[in-house]
């Protein structure tokens, strides 16, 4: 009897304790407002609302795409699943009514109607000073431009109030379609120039806190780590008015609550979440997922190759063997990544990127190839990862660990926290690693560039260097800015060639960007930049 | 009174001097490289070496720290970072969500704790003293993200009864302008009852895991120093007089037994501002242990030296009032001070 009073009185606590949310007491306006209001909920959420700022990361990218405008953007096309992809090839548009290329410029024509938030007209001088402000900063949006050949403010010229022409340092395949990434967005000039000082001639300190662009939204909220909140600009030139007309973002850590806020419809849309959430919300149905490969990317593990045992291609090569593929497709991302192993023997190699190398696991190979390499008892080793990725990382490293003990190799794991990652690689060090990489700009001699060239760069993991590779990478490029496509075509199945049998990483998978949302939720396009784009969507 | 306050004040001086020290010294310490991490995934060497410039990180440490102190004296904590603020401004903004959460969580604690010590004490070996002796000991085993965790699960995914956990208001409703930045008052102070009922209905699930998470010490202390004063002389002197058992033990009893109750209570509220920071996470609370932990994540420095002070502040001005409410209590503390 004392029990069962003790439950009751419990029970009865824990119900008093809970009042109901009461959807009755919400007023019909703002049912109303919730139809029109797309509620995002993520992890992180935006540190600077300028991209061209120091240090913005990548929240902020995609309050940057949303609220400023670029002089051309890229066309749709169907991507797998039949989910609408960002077309590489082709541009539109967007503060641009005309683009005319000629051989070593290229000449816009500015919309005639386009407004600035604040209403002032977008004219080509707001467009000059938006691209010198890119090319200038220093730091990140710098260096982007510099990737598409444009590094000085002379390049961009001024010929009337609605014409731009940019010229070409270079003959550079990439100049056009840099112009298209986030980075070259147009700045309200005149502006930011009343809210910028000596110390900070480019007004990053006013651009970080509030948006100064011509847009199809604005922010009009911002608390860092809270909340971002948009609102539609009615009078968005760029392209078709945008459906939704407020956009709620709200920043939630944890991700099993993100995934209830989902399953119970109070959230439009999520990612960030574990690879078993997805695969399980796609199991049961109740929401729409969208898993679409990163244009351009691919997990893998990286040996330094400037120290032994790494330095010898038989030991890399075993280690390509030793790998447990499938295990890590199966066990690691539910199935939620495109293998870039096990391609047929006698496949051969495309001009495209990323594609399948020819290895698999075999163990027996593996073992062989290590007794040649004269490491037949193994050996001892590191493997390193970033613990900001620890929910695929962790367990990859694991596998691969326990791979490599059948052939004799102690590895241990070594957790790098994420704020020290980069200077680890940086420092490229670490013998054996895993890490992503993923351009923005869909090229294969892009990849290759950052990441097998003997320039060395931070993408450059393994410090590997091979002077046939540099003259491969090189070649391609200067075939693809002239338009030499058989010479591009050998250049390029010689360097992705090169790369397998070198093995100085050895490419896992294409990772996936995965979305959830409610089924009500249309208009989802793949960026390469791979976050969302408000302004194709709908809800209802 | 004043000289007391007044003396306490200059004791606090030099903890305070060392925790400035002791936290630039420590952040310093922290692994990884501020300037690498803002850079951002594309930077070169050049670039890290610009931002590091910029940040003043590239001067000697000496240098670096007399400049910290200097803009200290001047009330600026720096700019963070990760969210791109300055720290005192944050600060300012988020510290009522923190109080507002563990202010209530300790008062729902100590609504339920004491009486339950108290019943306890007076009828030791009863089911009432084994209940209060499970319930502690089960909330303070559970770690409290997991029990927040569970509430949320049970409450808001399951029975759909709480609103959905994403900070201090619905989507939908505006805060009320800010007043004390409590919401549950300015909401008041604004007349907006719909919002106040929102306000109070996030509030309740990371309240009640903050509050079952402190039972114990509260609970606990206030039966072993109820049992205490119940089995002192002048309890005896009173039951014996004649006096209604209620009186003896509210008046007589409970009173002398609140000193070590009190003590608990400044212990247990600076322990909840420790717990807070995991509640914040579970709840996406826009408080100030949230973005500590984000800061010291991405070795954001400003940040976690100014949470760190705010705390060390706290901490000081907390003891204070407890040692000012030990004298109200207890008149013969007022007479040694």
């Amino acid at each position: 009897m004392k029990r069962r009073d003790f439950l009751k009185s419990v029970s009865g606590l824990a119900a008093g304790a809970v009042l109901p949310a009461a959807p009755s007491v919400i007023s019909s306006a703002k049912a109303d407002a919730r139809s029109e209001t797309l509620l995002i909920v993520s992890e992180g959420g935006p540190n600077n609302l300028d991209i061209h700022g120091v240090g913005t990361n990548v929240p902020g990218y995609e309050v940057s795409w949303n609220c400023y405008d670029r002089l051309i953007s890229h066309e749709m096309k169907s991507g797998p699943g039949g989910v609408p992809y960002y077309d590489r090839d082709k541009f539109k548009g967007e503060l641009a009514d005309d683009m005319k290329i000629d051989d070593m410029s290229v000449t816009f024509k500015l919309k005639k109607n386009a407004k600035f938030h604040d209403g002032t007209p977008v004219t080509a001088k707001d467009v000059k000073w938006s691209l010198d402000r890119a090319v200038t900063v220093g730091g990140f949006p710098t260096f982007q431009m510099s990737a598409g050949s444009l590094t000085k403010a002379e390049q961009f010229v001024v010929i009337d109030d609605s014409t731009v022409r940019v010229d070409f340092a270079k003959k550079d395949r990439l100049t056009v379609p840099d112009l298209a990434v986030i980075v070259p967005c147009i700045i309200n000039s005149e502006l930011v120039k009343k809210n910028a000082s000596e110390k900070d001639p480019w007004g990053l300190e006013y651009t970080k806190q509030q948006t100064a662009g011509s847009g199809a939204y604005k922010v009009t909220k911002w608390t860092a780590g809270t909340e971002v909140i948009m609102e539609r600009n009615e009078d968005w030139v760029g392209g078709p008015m945008p459906k939704i007309k407020r956009v709620i973002w709200r920043m939630v850590p944890q991700a099993g609550n993100r995934r209830a806020l989902l399953e119970r419809g109070d959230a439009d849309i999520s990612y960030e979440l574990p690879f078993k959430d997805f695969q399980e919300m796609k199991a049961n149905g109740k929401l729409n997922v969208v898993s679409l490969p990163f244009s351009n990317g691919i997990q893998y593990i990286g040996m330094n190759v400037t120290k032994p045992p790494f330095d010898n291609p038989k030991v890399r090569q075993a280690m390509a063997y030793a790998m447990p593929y499938q295990k890590i497709m199966d066990a690691v991302l539910f199935g939620l990544g495109n293998p870039m192993f096990g391609a047929a023997k006698d496949k051969a190699t495309e001009v495209a990127w990323p594609q399948q190398t020819k290895y698999f696991t075999d163990m027996e190979k593996a073992k062989a190839l290590l007794a040649e390499a004269g490491y037949a008892n193994g050996f001892e080793t590191t493997i390193s990862f970033d613990l900001n990725f620890a929910g695929v990382n962790e367990p990859l490293c694991v596998l691969v660990q326990e791979s490599l003990a059948q052939l004799g190799i102690k590895t241990t794991i070594n957790k790098v926290p994420g704020a020290n990652w980069r200077t680890e690689l940086n420092k490229k060090e670490m013998p054996l690693f895993t890490n992503v990489f993923s351009g923005w700009l869909d090229y294969p001699e892009y990849f290759f560039y950052w990441c097998y060239h003997g320039n060395n760069s931070v993408f450059n993991t393994m410090s590997y260097k091979s002077s046939e590779m540099d003259k491969l990478i090189d070649g391609a490029r200067t075939a693809a800015s002239t338009g030499d496509k058989t010479a591009y075509d050998a250049d390029v199945k010689g360097f992705v060639d090169l790369a397998f049998a070198d093995v100085p990483r050895i490419p896992l998978y294409q990772p996936f960007v995965n979305v959830a949302m409610q089924k009500n939720i249309s208009g989802y396009q793949y960026w390469f930049h791979r976050r969302l784009d408000y302004r194709a969507m709908a809800k209802g | 009174m004043l000289t007391m306050i007044g003396k306490r004040l200059m004791f606090a001086i030099p903890s305070l001097i060392g925790v400035v020290i002791v936290t630039f010294l420590l952040t310093r310490a922290l692994p990884g490289d501020p300037a690498a991490y803002f850079a951002g995934p594309a930077a070169t060497k050049e670039a890290v070496e610009q931002i590091r410039k910029k940040l003043g990180l590239d001067r000697p440490l000496i240098e670096q720290f007399f400049r910290y102190t200097n803009d200290l004296a001047h009330g600026d904590f720096g700019n963070s970072l990760t969210t791109g603020q300055p720290v005192a401004t944050e600060i300012r903004n988020r510290l009522p969500a923190s109080a507002e959460l563990t202010l209530l969580g300790l008062i729902v604690s100590i609504v339920i704790a004491i009486p339950l010590g108290v019943l306890a004490a007076t009828r030791p070996g009863s089911w009432v003293d084994h209940l209060c002796r499970v319930t502690t000991t089960a909330g303070v085993s559970l770690p409290v993200f997991f029990t927040g965790l569970v509430l949320v699960y049970v409450f808001y995914f399951r029975l759909g009864w709480s609103p959905a956990p994403l900070g201090r208001l619905d989507v939908f409703y505006s805060a009320p302008p800010t007043v004390t930045g409590f919401y549950l008052i300015d909401t008041l102070i604004a007349r907006d009852f719909e919002a106040w009922r929102s306000a109070f209905s996030q509030l309740i699930l990371p309240a009640t895991t903050l509050a079952i998470f402190s039972l114990a010490p509260i609970a606990r202390m206030t039966r072993a120093s109820m049992l205490a004063v119940l089995a002192s002389e002048f309890v005896r002197t009173a039951r014996a007089s004649g006096l209604s058992p209620a009186t003896v033990i509210v008046t007589y009893a409970f009173r002398n037994a609140m000193l070590p109750v009190i003590t608990t209570l400044s212990m247990v509220f600076s322990f909840l501002l420790g717990a807070n920071v995991l509640v914040e996470k579970v709840f996406a609370w826009p408080g100030i242990g949230s973005y500590a932990v984000e800061a010291l994540i991405s070795s954001d420095f400003a940040p976690v030296q100014g949470f760190v002070l705010t705390m060390a502040v706290m901490y000081v001005l907390l003891n204070l009032i407890i040692d000012i409410l030990y004298g109200v209590i207890d008149p013969r503390v007022r007479l040694e001070g």
